[in-house]
């Protein structure tokens, strides 16, 4: 991967030209995207690898003898390889390639939780989940007759950890926790959170979808059982992920769907599961967007995760403080631990209103629950505004989100 | 610099009517004797409201009232359909629906419902055609309108 690694920027101001999707005008104005948390830009580097693959290499994986499948199986688990090093897992065996974060939780809960939980047992959530880290433990108490209990937060956006600290108990068998924050940006203290879970003996999964592109991750000192993310969060394709889980956790683990390649022997009678991680892969999966997904690690690790993260940290208090300092504005999460996302208000204007008047200038942003509707109940709003930097924004960018905000108070005045 | 043009459009779509209406709801609150309700929910924006009609032995819309919350948009288009269907007949509310939500997303102006029924003020919101992602929010209390007068004549049910 020699070509691609020498189109990747050689410093944090010079990757904003590694992405082509940044390079036009929306409605007139220089597009400014604040929108990252949704879903990232991908460097060119990634759509390259993607239509190289696509170009010459295309085949089924695991399957052929001829030449097209050899190449694309060696590149779909070269990427696999890739990710199990980018997150310090201890063995490639550990990462099942998903769909996304979504697919990922659920294969927890369906295979993990479903077979060993029954009536007086507790899965432990926070307020602060994603819709995706809540609505897959409904599903499996429901079928399991467990329950589902949550964490409180505070005004701020943090955990409070003393609640959640006193809902652990022998009782609760996993914990499902983000590591960041979607809507409020809050990074929960997890090195905390998890060593006191383990004290009670939960296991422990936690939401990277977040995480992942804005720090370096290492799931083995992180001490939890599942970590899951998303490949498009960090500047890969869409309909890719991982699900990371322990060795042995996943080898006692049914298997989440059935079909082809994840089977080792199959009769009408019987059928033979194949070996980790292929036992959770079932179908053709994802081929390109996974190799895709391989060059965007490439991308992160030539860019550096901890130059990403000391960037985004500069920006977003940047960010904070230009926002808070709009007449009107008043900033939802406030937490001592923040990622560069930012929720916001301003004034009494919705934030879809609001949403639609940046549009109008190029600016790029998230309007409304977020996918997160606890949070937006517990914060007595129908929504935000949420402006999100990725590695490629720079202060630029939150001046024209600064200036782009008096236009709509003008209009609501 | 083509501000001026970015911000008359944006003005096309935040008409004052629209902004009067937003800011000041009309009809606005809960009609305890409503004879058919319905709610509408946006579930991608948050937009919610429900819709209260009093329908007379004569089959006319007699009253009309909306409680909820929602983008500008969302709540002035309630607003301005309690003032549009009150006093007009079941069949003519309801046509307005249909022409409505014809008008909002087709290029034209769509036939009017009536003859007799009077949609000029409606024309505030002909700015949201230029919105795709928000004409929902403009046709969302006239879908909780289209919905209620579905219901028999008997009490409203309520959630």
């Amino acid at each position: 991967m020699s070509q691609t690694q020498a189109t990747f920027g050689t410093g944090i101001a010079q990757c904003r030209s590694d992405f082509p999707a940044l390079d036009q005008d929306v409605n007139g104005h220089r597009l400014v995207y604040l929108d990252s948390a949704a879903s990232a830009q991908q460097p060119a580097a990634v759509i390259d690898a993607v239509a190289r693959y696509q170009r010459n290499d295309h085949a089924n994986v695991h399957r052929g003898v001829h030449t097209l499948s050899h190449r694309a199986t060696e590149l779909y688990e070269g990427a696999r390889d890739k990710l199990c090093a980018f997150i310090n897992a201890s063995n490639r065996a550990e990462i099942v390639l998903t769909s996304g974060t979504t697919e990922a939780v659920n294969l927890v809960a369906q295979s993990f939780c479903r077979p060993t939980l029954s009536a007086g047992d507790q899965i432990l959530i926070t307020g602060l989940e994603h819709h995706s880290n809540i609505v897959p433990w409904q599903l499996v108490c429901e079928q399991t007759g467990a329950e589902l209990i949550v964490a409180d937060i505070d005004d701020d956006g943090d955990v409070n950890l003393e609640h959640l600290f006193a809902l652990m108990s022998e009782r609760v068998k996993l914990l499902g926790i983000g590591h960041v924050s979607n809507a409020l940006g809050t990074i929960n203290p997890l090195a905390d959170i998890i060593a006191q879970a383990r004290q009670h003996g939960i296991a422990v999964l936690v939401d990277g979808a977040q995480g992942v592109p804005h720090m370096n991750i290492d799931v083995q000192a992180l001490g939890c059982d599942f970590y899951a993310f998303s490949g498009h969060k960090m500047f890969g394709p869409t309909g890719t992920g991982v699900l990371w889980g322990r060795e042995a956790l996943l080898e006692e683990m049914p298997p989440y769907q059935g079909g082809g390649d994840m089977i080792l022997e199959v009769s009408f009678d019987n059928t033979v599961f194949n070996e980790l991680p292929y036992k959770f892969e079932a179908g053709t999966p994802n081929i390109a967007g996974v190799i895709g997904l391989g060059t965007a690690v490439d991308y992160l690790l030539s860019v550096g995760m901890d130059s990403i993260y000391e960037h985004e940290k500069t920006l977003h208090a940047y960010l904070a403080s230009q926002l808070a300092s709009v007449d009107g504005v008043r900033l939802i999460g406030t937490a001592k631990h923040q990622a560069s996302v930012q929720s916001f208000m301003l004034n009494d204007i919705h934030p879809h209103d609001l949403g639609t008047i940046l549009d109008h200038q190029g600016v790029a942003i998230r309007t409304g629950h977020h996918c997160a509707m606890p949070v937006m109940k517990r914060f007595g709003l129908p929504g935000t505004a949420r402006a999100s930097l990725g590695l490629y924004n720079n202060s630029d960018d939150v001046d024209h989100l600064v200036a782009a905000l008096e236009k709509a108070r003008q209009i609501f005045a | 610099m083509n501000d001026t043009l970015q911000k008359d459009e944006l003005r096309e779509l935040y008409r004052e009517v629209i902004l009067d209406h937003a800011r000041k709801p009309r009809n606005f609150g809960r009609l305890d004797d409503a004879t058919h309700t319905a709610e509408g929910i946006n579930p991608l924006c948050g937009d919610k409201l429900r819709l209260y009609l009093i329908v007379d032995a004569e089959q006319t819309v007699v009253s009309v009232g909306f409680e909820g919350s929602g983008c500008a948009i969302s709540m002035a288009s309630a607003s301005l359909l309690t003032e549009t269907v009150t006093r007009l007949s079941v069949e003519d509310a309801d046509a307005c629906f249909r022409t409505v939500t014809q008008r909002l997303t087709q290029a034209n102006d769509g036939a009017s419902a009536t003859q007799e029924t009077d949609l000029s003020r409606l024309r505030a919101l002909d700015g949201v055609r230029e919105y795709p992602s928000r004409v929902k929010c403009a046709t969302l209390a006239w879908h909780a309108l289209h919905a209620a007068l579905k219901q028999s004549d008997s009490k409203a049910t309520t959630e």
